[in-house]
């Protein structure tokens, strides 16, 4: 009878990679194909797409593609910019909306509740429909630089960052992991005469990790994929991110497909890096907090 | 002493260098990432302009063409648009109705010979001019029509329906081809309009009714234009073309490869064929479908923004950019029909015997803007939908009047665009 017991369970485990070797393949597939199609010219590659030899690298392979896309539109500053736009806001997101989660949890303060009802509000309103108030405003904002002061934060890269630094699920994912947060810990600090900046700094951000690297993940992903309002805001080619950059791939008739793949194949490379690095964390936030990236 | 004169040296120099400074224009440019020589003349001529004159100095801004119209829509909201404007010829008049854009108040004497594609006008103004326009021909070749008894048409005798709907079927019959004609359905968005209204024009329609452009009635759904649709039906219900799925790659070399006996393709994808078929490579004139024979006109152009502070800057670099000698280099450049005959006559390919002077004929002599409206952004969207509905299969009248519809509301809640 043992043996019957240890056969099922051999069976389970096959059964079980079976079905997550789906998922995966799945999941896999997409990426496989860009890479595979940006090795490939695009007459090849268009052909291909009518059976499995599109995710296979077969045919007339070569790295033409990619120089040629190199060629075509400055791919480093494109991917410069959107690291750097990116990398800010996250940053300066992961601050201040802690910060604001953190005076939401642990401090009491009037107004508390409706305050925060209206910032989950704002979940509901897609960003888009903004968008025309915020460009106005920000057409017409001061700032005070190098060249003294000036009306007008268009064509800069605070233009891109700034706007999009608070936001409220990040805010929101943060209350929700502090709440969880053994209140002992922070009575304790009080007591023996911590402050509450020394609180958040010492006490609960050091507890954080899975909060951080779920929000730092969203916010990446939201930035990084920024189309619609760089392209209102931002006419000068040295500070363009990438996604505007892939309207360079088309023209009124013709897009070189090759061309495509070989750029969002080199333009997925730090999300792809971005999140590798962050995946333990992510992964057990996700099963702590039963959030979904 | 000696720091009062220095300071007063220094304003004295600060002032004489704003008094002869130069003032900068913004040239927005939308063909970023064109990879080919259009964006490198463009800037040349940029170069060439800031060389010649002391007086302005033009900075140009390019942008990727897919993203081109929104960012100009942004700029105008923003109160940030350039001095000079790239437009794209059927659009302008949206831009000019928006007040996105401002007439461009140059010498008409100096357009006296553009062909009439590379003019844009709006309510009797001139706001914008091209410095190129583009063609569209049936490509084919002679051996192929010779060996079947298809009379080769001319700019004076072009096909009609009858004879262009037998060639096809006897095209068709020899089983030598998967289609006899590729009309380009891989493409999408404003080739439709461009490529395809001019059939609908030739059977006596058109997208909206030019009289006053405040509707599409009888124009779109009438009689001439549902034979049209009737026809555009057929072509597709009998096998005649490929249908709105086309292979792109098949659209980029399926003629070079003998798989289409024709295709309605533009000069800007003629040399390959001439390099592959030499003289036997043929531009013909669009079949005359009852009221003549008709291709579209009209591609990028250059106007000046309505908040421009300079706008006499921006109209000397104009003037400056009409040279024929940039017109001959933009189309030696592209391939491109240079929009005057003296500059054609410097190019290697439109000048007499050239290789694509054809092109130059057909443009002149057939060439009918799409219609000069604000609307048009969106009536050319409907139409699109409405070919596209049609070549799928669906009712022929009542996609028409569908389409009908949709522009005649549209041109309404715009109280009719303002035209005059």
């Amino acid at each position: 009878m043992p043996a019957v017991k240890t056969d099922n369970r051999g069976l389970r485990l096959v059964s079980r990679y079976a079905a997550l070797s789906l998922v995966a393949v799945v999941f896999i597939f997409p990426l496989l194909f860009m890479v595979m199609s940006s090795l490939k010219p695009s007459a090849q590659l268009l052909l291909d797409t009518k059976s499995l030899r599109a995710f296979l690298p077969v045919g007339d392979l070569s790295l033409a593609n990619y120089s040629d896309a190199f060629a075509r539109a400055p791919i480093g500053v494109f991917v410069f910019n959107s690291v750097l736009v990116t990398g800010v806001t996250v940053l300066l997101c992961l601050f201040v909306c802690s910060l604001a989660a953190f005076a939401f949890v642990f401090i009491e303060w009037s107004g508390k509740a409706v305050v925060f009802s209206i910032l989950l509000a704002t979940l509901i309103i897609p960003y888009e429909t903004i968008f025309i108030p915020l460009l106005l405003m920000a057409s017409q904002l001061p700032w005070i630089g190098g060249d003294g002061f000036e009306l007008g934060w268009l064509n800069t890269y605070r233009v891109q960052i700034v706007p999009f630094i608070a936001d409220a699920l990040s805010i929101f994912l943060f209350v929700q992991f502090f709440k969880d947060l053994p209140k002992e810990l922070i009575e304790a600090s009080r007591v023996e005469g911590a402050s509450w900046w020394t609180i958040y700094r010492r006490v609960v951000m050091p507890l954080s990790g899975p909060v951080i690297a779920t929000a730092a993940i969203l916010k990446f992903l939201f930035m990084y994929n920024q189309y619609l309002w760089p392209l209102m805001v931002v006419q000068d080619e040295s500070i363009r991110p990438v996604m505007v950059g892939l309207g360079y791939f088309t023209d009124q008739l013709n897009v070189p497909w090759g061309e495509v793949m070989a750029y969002l194949t080199i333009i997925t490379v730090p999300v792809l890096g971005f999140y590798l690095s962050l995946q333990r964390v992510f992964i057990s936030s996700v099963a702590s907090t039963g959030v979904k990236g | 002493m000696n720091k009062l004169c220095n300071a007063t040296a220094l304003a004295l120099i600060a002032c004489a260098g704003i008094a002869h400074g130069e003032t900068e224009l913004r040239l927005w440019y939308h063909g970023a990432g064109s990879a080919n020589a259009e964006e490198k003349l463009v800037n040349q001529l940029v170069v060439d302009f800031n060389a010649s004159q002391s007086d302005y100095k033009v900075v140009l801004e390019t942008f990727p063409q897919l993203a081109y119209n929104d960012a100009v829509g942004a700029a105008a909201l923003a109160g940030e648009l350039p001095d000079i404007l790239d437009v794209d010829g059927p659009i302008m008049p949206n831009w000019a109705w928006a007040g996105y854009m401002q007439p461009l108040g140059i010498d008409e004497a100096a357009l006296e010979g553009f062909l009439p594609g590379a003019i844009g006008r709006w309510n009797g103004k001139v706001y914008s001019v091209g410095l190129w326009d583009a063609a569209v021909a049936m490509t084919a070749r002679r051996s192929v029509l010779e060996a079947n008894d298809i009379r080769i048409p001319t700019l004076a005798e072009p096909w009609t329906r009858v004879e262009f709907d037998a060639a096809l079927a006897t095209l068709k019959a020899t089983g030598d081809y998967d289609y006899p004609l590729d009309l380009g359905m891989a493409w999408k968005g404003e080739w439709y309009p461009y490529a395809f209204s001019p059939f609908l024009q030739s059977f006596g329609g058109d997208i909206v009714d030019r009289a006053a452009y405040q509707t599409a009635e009888e124009t779109l759904n009438g009689d001439a234009a549902i034979a049209f649709g009737e026809w555009w039906q057929d072509l597709f219900a009998k096998g005649l073309v490929p249908g709105t799925s086309q292979d792109a790659a098949d659209r980029e070399t399926g003629f070079l490869e003998g798989k289409y006996a024709l295709s309605w393709n533009g000069n800007w994808a003629a040399m390959p064929v001439v390099e592959r078929f030499g003289d036997d490579a043929l531009f013909l004139p669009a079949p005359d479908f009852g009221n003549g024979s008709v291709i579209g006109g009209a591609s990028w152009q250059f106007g000046i923004s309505a908040s421009s502070a300079h706008p006499d800057g921006a109209r000397e670099f104009i003037e400056f950019a009409i040279q024929p000698k940039y017109l001959a280099a933009f189309s030696d450049g592209t391939g491109l029909i240079p929009p005057t005959v003296e500059a054609a006559a410097e190019t290697a390919n439109y000048k007499a015997g050239g290789a694509l002077e054809v092109f130059y004929g057909l443009s002149e002599a057939q060439a009918k803007l799409r219609p000069v409206t604000p609307g048009y952004i969106v009536q050319a969207k409907v139409f699109e939908k409405a070919l596209a509905d049609i070549a799928n299969g669906a009712d022929v009248a009542d996609t028409l009047d569908a389409a009908v519809d949709e522009i005649n509301e549209d041109i309404q809640s715009n109280q009719g665009y303002g035209h005059n």
